[in-house]
């Protein structure tokens, strides 16, 4: 009969409280770990979003981040070729890549003339192919059905804008956007434009029956540059500042409206790795590489601040869930374990006059704590497995933020293995803190006092 | 060696703010392998004595010999081994640890000791079979009747081979003749096991069958009786 035994018995003997206690532990698993499973499947989404549209990596000129915005012409990367190259033929690199693909970011202003309207816009050029290459990593095993871009196989000339745009373009019925409502104020006529750009949009317009715009950029001398484009589509994107300023272009025609026939730069690298856990290898590898340049690498996180900002609010909120079920846990246990003690008073006056050290009663009582908090955090376990396999295959969806189609709702607890352990030992931990005390107690009564007890 | 040797013992308790002398300047000696009883009234102090001798209590003054061991010295690990290797406990209410069966509850301050598991069983086995309870070796302290839960406690008590064996007032929760088969039981076992038995108790039974009774009154010794030594031989000869 050693000490484990004897205290598996203690628990079996006041089965209905330890189940009470079991409970109360079991549903603590649950909760933390499925509201952790919520979370990390949040937080590996968000990642696979972001890495499918701005990659792991970017190399941009020093400084663009802060202050390209503003003249990406002036922080162009002139030998991007050459670079791209270097890349994809570094030994310690290529292997690791996925796909390495230059983007061009501009600013400028978008105008239906025809319709007397105009706004500024971002536009984004990008090689479409490479695009739909990054729109394919999935490295989580999300159940997800990539759309390839809707530049795919289009001319030059050819834009993707945001929904917004289009609505403020008043494109919304020549691109059969749906839910857009018109303006009931009257807009400016056409005439008002310059004669010029008037005279592009008249030719242009009778080329196509989807939508035109023209779009006005500043070119790297600072002088006005203008094109005319055909608008494929209008997509909703899910954040609204930049839905109503989204124009995606071929890299080919951004570079055109920027450097025209001059030579043609970019204001970015992305780098998309086959797997996010070689980010840091990867970043080392690039420092080596980019010695000496005028380049610098940013991450995702850096790139997209909001991964942090949510993830950091979930983790405030798992960790807050976690500390409360924690208490919770700690006193139930605690209270539990006091009980036992009372209860058993008699038999601790018992062993102790046997001979049994006090060292050796304290050791039973933390001995059923820690099997206690032990078996909570199995059948925890269990069950948060269990439930979180029904929830993946509820069919349950949800929108998250920045998104405009809803995805499956999905708690990933299966495979997390870190976050299983910690929770199960942070279980047993809590259970062994509680049982400290009363297991204290108990070691240091008096014994003829503890033979007494009625 | 005697197994039990106080001098000037004394012991208080307070109640509240009041000084309760429990015992005061006892002097006593158990002789070995002999049927020692402790008698007197409720609050004589005869559990308080028996707790002395059981070293699970301590003494304000005097000292407290037990197997050649002075008490007051040891500290609690210490004395709780000596009290796992000497001494034996029965108690009035049996005190099993009701989910061991009978088996599990002689063997247990045999694993205390770390004995061999062959050793344990073999020692366990002729304990039960000796207080007759071999084939409930099995059964839980729940199942048993309380005769034979006290006869597993004897088995108990006795497992260690102690040099002492305390009882408080062990037959006081039975009927009249269970405590009678008790009492021989403890007899034969004492005469066979060749060691001191010391009761506390008021029950007739038991003060007639001891070869020494200390009467205590008041937290004093009144009287210090022992029976004719030759009566204890003739009882040793018919066991």
């Amino acid at each position: 009969m050693n000490t484990f035994s004897l205290a598996l018995r203690n628990l079996l003997r006041n089965y209905r409280r330890s189940l009470g206690t079991l409970l109360a532990m079991l549903v603590g698993a649950v909760t933390i770990l499925l509201f952790g499973g919520y979370s990390q499947a949040l937080n590996l989404g968000l990642q696979t979003g972001f890495v499918q549209s701005s990659g792991h990596l970017q190399i941009q000129h020093k400084d663009y981040f802060l202050y390209g915005n503003g003249n990406p012409a002036a922080y162009g990367i002139a030998n991007y070729p050459a670079l791209l190259k270097m890349l994809k033929q570094d030994p310690v690199l290529a292997p690791m890549l996925n796909v390495v693909t230059p983007t061009l970011s501009l600013g400028g202003i978008a105008g239906n003339f025809s319709a007397g309207v105009s706004r500024t816009v971002l536009g984004h050029g990008a090689v479409v192919e490479d695009q739909n290459k990054l729109r394919l990593w999935n490295d989580y095993d999300f159940a997800l059905k990539p759309k390839k871009s809707a530049l795919t196989g289009t001319a030059e000339d050819s834009v993707v804008i945001g929904s917004g745009v289009a609505r403020v373009l008043a494109l919304c019925a020549a691109l059969q956007v749906k839910n857009c409502p018109q303006p009931k104020v009257e807009v400016s006529k056409g005439a008002d434009a310059p004669a010029d750009v008037m005279a592009l949009s008249e030719g242009a317009s009778s080329k196509v029956a989807t939508g035109r715009i023209e779009m006005l950029a500043a070119n790297a001398h600072g002088a006005p540059n203008v094109a005319a484009l055909t608008v494929v589509k209008a997509e909703t994107i899910g954040v609204k500042e930049l839905d109503d300023m989204f124009v995606g272009l071929h890299l080919s025609q951004a570079q055109k409206l920027i450097y025209g026939a001059g030579t043609p730069q970019v204001t970015a690298i992305v780098l998309q790795l086959k797997h996010s856990s070689q980010m840091a290898a990867a970043s080392a590898r690039l420092a080596i590489l980019m010695a000496g340049q005028p380049l610098e690498v940013l991450d995702y996180t850096v790139i997209n601040p909001q991964y942090g900002q949510i993830t950091g609010m979930f983790a405030a909120i798992f960790g807050f869930i976690s500390l409360l079920i924690g208490s919770i846990v700690l006193f139930t246990v605690s209270n539990t374990m006091s009980m036992a003690v009372v209860e058993r008073t008699v038999e601790i006056g018992t062993l102790r006059a046997m001979g049994l050290r006090q060292s050796g009663i304290r050791r039973l009582f933390i001995c059923e704590g820690v099997l206690l908090g032990a078996m909570g955090a199995a059948t925890g376990v269990l069950a948060a497995l269990a439930l979180a396999w029904l929830v993946n295959h509820s069919g349950l969806t949800w929108t998250p933020p920045g998104n405009v189609d809803p995805i499956p709702l999905m708690v990933r607890v299966w495979g997390e293995g870190k976050m299983l352990l910690t929770t199960a030992l942070g279980l047993v931990g809590v259970a062994l803190l509680s049982a400290w005390w009363p297991a204290r107690r108990a070691a240091r009564l008096n014994i003829v006092d503890a033979l007494r007890h009625a | 060696m005697y197994p039990v040797i106080l001098k000037q013992v004394s012991k208080h308790y307070r109640l509240g703010s009041v000084d309760v002398p429990a015992l005061q300047e006892v002097n006593l000696v158990i002789y070995p392998n002999r049927f020692t009883v402790i008698a007197g009234q409720s609050g004589s102090g005869k559990s308080t004595l028996l707790n002395l001798i059981g070293c699970i209590d301590r003494a304000d003054q005097g000292e407290v010999i037990v197997a050649g061991q002075y008490i007051a010295q040891l500290p609690d690990d210490a004395l709780a081994d000596f009290r796992a290797r000497h001494l034996g406990f029965i108690f009035q209410n049996f005190n099993l640890l009701a989910v061991l069966s009978a088996f599990e509850n002689v063997e247990y301050p045999l694993r205390m000791l770390n004995v061999p598991a062959a050793q344990r069983k073999a020692r366990v086995m002729e304990l039960l079979d000796a207080v007759g309870l071999a084939d409930k070796a099995h059964h839980r302290p729940g199942q048993l009747s309380g005769g034979q839960r006290q006869r597993v406690a004897i088995a108990r008590a006795l497992a260690p081979a102690p040099q002492l064996v305390l009882a408080d007032e062990p037959t006081a929760n039975l009927d009249s003749q269970t405590g009678k088969a008790i009492l021989q039981l403890m007899r034969r076992m004492q005469l066979e096991h060749q060691v001191s038995f010391v009761f506390s108790s008021h029950d007739p039974q038991v003060m007639a069958e001891a070869d020494d009774a200390v009467l205590i009154r008041d937290g004093r010794i009144v009287s210090v009786e022992q029976r004719d030594r030759l009566l204890v031989k003739k009882q040793e000869e018919r066991v």
